[in-house]
């Protein structure tokens, strides 16, 4: 069974060598459905039996990770390094299972493939099918790389695979203006990230000479010394990677500074946003934070950044959401700030419990998501939810499961967000991140309010679209329904893997689980509190979800008061109204990408084409100036040098041969005596000369 | 095999006799021109291809020797042979020569027996740089090669090709002349003495590499440091680095397609070459000490090249500052002086002739159907040219640096040697990954995406089969190296240890020139346990 975890990014691959080059423009829509829909499901499956195998493993039982090495990829020299001495440097191509994987791997697959059945339906009617099938599976390639390697560069492989995905994705539409341009941002602005993200993987070489995880990893944790003496920039080693990571996860998981892509993603097609933008690639960040815990354990300081940056975002992107009026850019910024909480859970050490809302949010988002298609399906492409309103009774399923998204995501008990969600908080708070629990809560409240605005704006009131609209509206088909129905059970079930203390009596199933991909850290104080997560006693955890709980209630009544049934839009414009500005501020996204565009960018633009200018006149000129010096100046003057100097010192010589002859003609006198008079001068000369200089 | 067959002088003048056989051709059969021309090319790639084969990957340094007298009285001696790094550029030449010819069959009408000429004659001069085991038979291959592309440029060239040719001629000619001096001044060290400096008096005239190799510790630092500057101006315009580089967006602009492909796929690295050849290995002192102000060309080559190509209009420009750009990076993992940096800048020269030299047969396609680089003139041609779309994208994806694709593979390695030898360096470099995805995606964009609003674009036609012939094999190529380069490690294997222990011999025993930047003294028992998890293997199957 091992041997099959190769097998599981192959497929998709497969996939998509087939629908991209075997069989391109070769098979009508069905066969592009079984291929590409095929390979995912049995991606799903073989993944499902390698993981069910894996649990029943020895290997498992004590801890271990399943790791195959595929075959040697870098065989790349030997190098230096700081620990290891003279290394050589072997990169594998290799798959690694362990508790970690294994929850990142189902998520990925199932939902996955759930996208891939709606995307038949969603797609059917748009040209380039076929093209977009293998992109889809050319990303669910790449992105279980990300998460299967076994070592960093194979998780990187994945990470630029995925990111070159997204922008074709998001690119989709390439016939259009923005679309194209939104997917460019995205790789560029990820790039930057990764940027970061290579960096720390230098370090990680220069110091230990392998990027393995099941070499790194073990070795850190043993011997903390390792990575906490002085390194760069006044940071430690174990800080100066757990910071680089962090960037680069704050490019491909949309966090502060680096989220600007994420909105304007939303230009590829709907089942994109979900798969791509929602539940997998833009977890994939935290996934990288979860997989270094080791580092960032041992990285105080970077775990509080990477705490602070995620609530800081949490909240910002949820002010954001609840002034935008397009169903998915609410859920695009809701999908930023749900990020937002998964950092927050890393940053305070709960390693598994952001790993559990990864799983949560992978549901009901992707649920949601699905559901907005479902919706602009109907409504011709329509996104603005100023034209909707009353889609209730037209749409049965995706209203239903819509709401059933919406309550999870709100943390409404006994939906799945609300036991993740509530996990977040409740470690915050006992990590004694007093100000990060209040932010998290006030974003709580925050997301209740956003989503039923959304809600209440599209389903609820009138119909407020034109006639052509209405006429067309529909129920979508059951490809598109049915993965609909199944993840809105997943919102709902997902939550019991990680069922709390006060259920439970001891930590959800989830947590116990991921417990064997995260490391304790031998401390030689032995003071170090070794135990993952923190525990309260169960009067203040029920006290405290019970303040979630109020909170997130208060949310949806706020959204019920301003946008609820009857209300319309008057009430929310009303608010508006009052706070002008605070609304611009809101509507156009505190004015980050301006901001961004008038510094970074700009900056970029004037310098590159100031350089130019550099090159074409200043390089380029003293080349040119070179050459003209020379045909102009150098050229004639040695022409002239060579006329009246050269030329002249040869005529020169013969007037002066025949002028020093005609003088000498008159030292030939004859007269013996004279010549021995000059003879015994000059001897007398060169004697002289001979002492003096000597 | 080839024990008693001069296989590489066969290699190197098949291409050369090619040439003198078209001159029996009547000029206006250009079809039979083409034919012959191009199956000469081809037979020469067959012919090299068992080199692959044959050369031992652990036997001597350099294989398929050959040696002969050729000019007594000044000891100068027609030696040949390659080691590895020599036998990866004379495939890289062949493949990218018959390829040159392949793309040239349309785009060429005018002359078109002197044009085949002069290709041909071409490989063998650049054939014959990478094989020249003597240093006097190396200069006038080096020379020898200029006339061709002079030709090829000034005739079959653009609007200002007069210019660009000229330039192009002068500036690596000014270049050269010092490199002679500094051969030269090698050769009369090593035979008698020169005034300042001494000599080894040794009465032997030679002009033999690898004697000048053998006598590398005995030459003084400053001697090393003047031959250094007099060969680095020399490579360095042939690179090109900056401040040498401004000959090259000229010559890339105005040169027919399969001039640029040559040019940027093969010339460019022949200054390379000469750094490895030469520069690291003869003069090992004068490299380190001289080692700080390369770096800063290579860094500020970087950024500045990338930026520049931000700025530009013309497609052929810009990829022409790209190279400057990679260039610079190839530079830096030679001058990281380590075992990762150097096979990672030898691999990138690879690289960078794989997917330059595609860039711009895929940008000769295009102006050959609208006979204008513009990218203004552009955009949505996805929709009419699918095919060639995703080829050109995959090519972009390999000049970026995309995992799985060849560019990767060696940037990687070339910033894990810069980030070893002074971590700084690694972070300049890794600007220009930022850099190069940000003009490459944007030239992508304007002449792929949106909607077509030229109407001549209306009528572009996707590419026919003689295009994907000569493409294909560039692609496969970039997935080849970029899943599975160890095969061309193995090659490199042995002649980049030989470069990192002369160069710097001390490494690896804990004394090297430059100490690691972060240098932290191990926790005890660390050392212990990365030596056993590196020597642990045994997981997986």
């Amino acid at each position: 069974m091992k041997q099959l975890l190769w097998l599981i990014p192959l497929l998709p691959f497969c996939g998509a060598l087939l629908n991209g080059v075997l069989l391109r423009h070769r098979v009508g829509k069905k066969m592009v459905v079984a291929v590409a829909c095929g390979s995912v499901l049995l991606a799903c499956f073989s993944a499902l039996a390698v993981i069910g195998s894996y649990m029943g493993s020895a290997e498992h039982a004590a801890g271990q990770a399943w790791e195959i090495v595929v075959y040697n990829w870098i065989p790349g020299g030997t190098l230096l390094t700081d620990i290891a001495g003279t290394a050589q440097l072997d990169i594998s191509m290799g798959f690694l299972l362990d508790p970690l994987s294994a929850v990142m791997l189902f998520i990925v697959t199932f939902v996955g493939f759930l996208i891939h059945v709606y995307s038949v339906g969603y797609m059917a009617h748009e040209e380039g099918f076929q093209r977009f099938f293998t992109y889809l599976n050319l990303f669910m390639g790449a992105m279980l790389m990300l998460i299967l390697g076994n070592n960093y560069l194979v998780m990187f492989v994945g990470w630029e695979g995925v990111g070159l995905c997204s922008y074709l994705l998001i690119g989709f539409y390439y016939k259009e203006e923005f679309p194209p341009f939104a997917g460019r941002k995205a790789f560029i602005v990820n790039r930057i990230g990764d940027f970061a993200f290579i960096i720390a993987l230098f370090a990680l070489v220069a110091r230990f000479g392998t990027l393995d995880y099941t070499k790194l990893f073990p070795q850190i944790a043993a011997h903390a010394s390792l990575v906490t003496g002085e390194y760069l920039l006044g940071l430690t080693f174990a800080s100066f990677v757990a910071l680089c990571l962090f960037v680069g996860a704050t490019g491909k998981s949309a966090q502060i500074p680096l989220f600007v892509w994420l909105p304007d993603a939303m230009a590829g097609p709907t089942p994109v946003s979900a798969l791509i933008h929602a539940a997998t690639m833009v977890t994939a960040g935290v996934y990288m934070v979860a997989r270094s815990n080791v580092l960032f354990q041992l990285a105080d300081n970077i775990s509080t950044v990477v705490a602070v940056v995620g609530a800081a975002t949490a909240l910002f992107a949820g002010t954001i959401a609840i002034a935008q009026t397009d169903i998915k850019k609410v859920l695009a910024y809701s999908t930023v700030s749900q990020l937002g909480y998964m950092f927050l859970a890393a940053g305070v050490g709960a390693y598994s419990v952001a790993i559990f809302h990864v799983a949560t949010h992978a549901f009901f988002k992707a649920l949601l998501f699905l559901g907005s298609g479902s919706v602009i399906h109907a409504m011709s492409g329509e996104q603005d939810m100023r034209e909707m309103g009353g889609l209730k009774k037209m749409l049965p399923w995706t209203y239903w499961t819509f709401l059933i998204g919406a309550l999870a995501i709100s943390g409404v008990p006994g939906f799945a967000g609300f036991f993740s969600k509530d996990a977040i908080l409740e470690q915050t708070f006992a990590g004694g991140h007093t100000l990060l629990w209040v932010v998290g809560l006030a974003t709580a409240g925050l997301t209740a309010c956003y989503m039923f605005r959304a809600f209440f704006m599209t389903f609820h009131g009138k119909f407020r679209g034109s006639d052509e609209q209405r006429s067309h509206l529909h129920e979508s088909p059951a490809s598109m329904t049915l993965p609909l129905v199944v993840l809105a059970a997943g919102s709902i079930l997902t939550g019991l893997v990680g069922l709390p203390r006060v259920i439970l009596g001891q930590d959800g199933w989830i947590h116990r689980f991921l417990s064997g991909s995260i490391y304790e850290i031998a401390s030689p104080a032995g003071d170090h509190a070794a135990e993952h997560g923190h525990h309260l006693s169960t009067t203040l955890e029920v006290g405290l979800m019970g303040i979630s709980v109020a909170v997130a209630l208060l949310g949806i009544f706020a959204a019920y008061s301003f946008f609820g049934p009857g209300k319309e839009l008057g009430r929310g414009a009303a608010i508006a109204a009052r706070f002008p500005r605070l609304h611009r501020l809101l509507v156009n996204k505190w004015f980050v990408d301006e901001i961004y565009n008038a510094t970074a960018v700009r900056g970029t633009w004037t310098l590159a084409r100031q350089l130019f200018r550099f090159d074409a006149g200043v390089v380029d000129g003293v080349v040119n100036g070179t050459r003209h010096f020379t045909a102009a100046f150098l050229a004639p003057m040695s022409a002239m040098f060579d006329q009246y100097v050269v030329d002249g010192l040869v005529n020169a010589t013969g007037r002066i041969f025949s002028f020093g002859s005609r003088i000498l003609r008159k030292v030939q006198t004859g007269f013996v005596s004279q010549y021995a008079f000059v003879f015994v001068l000059g001897l007398f000369a060169m004697v002289c000369l001979y002492i003096f200089l000597r | 095999m080839f024990d008693h067959i001069p296989i590489l002088s066969i290699v190197c003048y098949i291409p050369l006799a090619g040439a003198l056989l078209l001159l029996f051709i009547n000029k206006d059969q250009g079809k039979a021109i083409r034919t012959v021309a191009t199956a000469i090319a081809a037979l020469d790639f067959v012919v090299s291809i068992p080199l692959w084969f044959t050369f031992e990957r652990s036997g001597e340094l350099f294989q398929f020797r050959e040696s002969a007298s050729w000019i007594p009285t000044i000891g100068v001696r027609y030696e040949f042979g390659i080691d590895g790094i020599s036998l990866l550029l004379v495939l890289l030449t062949t493949l990218l020569t018959l390829l040159a010819c392949l793309s040239s069959w349309t785009a060429i009408k005018t002359r078109e027996k002197e044009y085949y000429f002069f290709i041909l004659a071409l490989s063998t001069g650049m054939l014959g740089v990478f094989m020249a085991m003597d240093f006097f038979l190396f200069y006038v291959f080096w020379e020898v090669m200029l006339v061709p592309m002079y030709f090829l440029i000034g005739i079959w060239g653009g609007k200002r090709r007069l210019y660009a040719a000229i330039k192009f001629f002068l500036y690596t000619l000014v270049g050269s002349v010092l490199m002679l001096l500094g051969i030269l001044a090698l050769y009369f060290f090593n035979y008698k003495s020169l005034p300042e400096w001494g000599g080894l008096e040794t009465g032997i005239q030679t002009f033999s590499i690898e004697r000048f190799h053998e006598i590398a510790t005995l030459i003084p630092p400053d001697l090393q440091v003047w031959i250094f500057l007099a060969f680095f101006v020399g490579f360095a315009i042939k690179v090109p680095m900056f401040p040498f580089h401004t000959w090259l967006p000229d010559a890339h602009v105005e040169a027919p397609t399969a001039g640029s492909v040559i040019l940027a796929g093969v010339l460019l690295k022949m200054g390379t070459y000469g750094f490895i050849r030469f520069s690291l290995p003869i003069l090992p002192e004068g490299t380190r000490i001289l080692l700080p102000w390369v770096v800063g060309l290579c860094l500020i080559g970087i950024v500045y090249g990338a930026l520049v190509a931000m700025a530009q209009k013309d497609m052929k420009k810009l990829v022409a500052y790209s190279s400057v750009s990679h260039m610079g990076f190839i530079m830096l993992g030679l001058f990281a002086l380590n075992g990762a940096g150097i096979n990672g800048g030898i691999l990138q020269m690879i690289n960078h002739g794989i997917s330059t030299g595609a860039l711009f047969l895929l940008v000769g396609i295009l102006y050959e159907r609208r006979h204008t680089r513009m990218i203004a003139e552009y955009g949505g041609l996805s929709a009419k040219m699918p095919v060639y779309a995703t080829l050109f994208l995959i090519i972009t994806m390999s000049s970026i640096g995309l995992p799985t694709l060849n560019g990767f593979i060696g940037e990687f390695l070339i910033l894990v040697g810069a980030f070893n030898r002074v971590w700084w360096w690694a972070v300049i470099g890794a600007l220009g990954i930022v850099l190069g995805a940000a003009y490459m995606l944007w030239m992508y964009q304007r002449v792929f995406f949106g909607p077509i609003t030229n109407p001549e674009n209306e009528k572009l036609s996707d590419l026919n089969g003689r295009e994907l012939l000569y493409l294909a094999p560039l692609v496969l190529l970039c997935f080849w190296i970029g899943l599975y380069p160890k095969p061309f490690f193995e090659i490199l294997d042995k002649p980049v240890k030989y470069l990192v222990e002369r160069v710097d011999p001390d490494y690896g025993k804990g004394a090297s020139l430059a100490p690691a930047a972060t240098a932290v003294p191990a926790a005890h028992g660390g050392a212990h346990g990365a030596a056993n998890g590196s020597t642990d293997s045994g997981h997986g199957d």
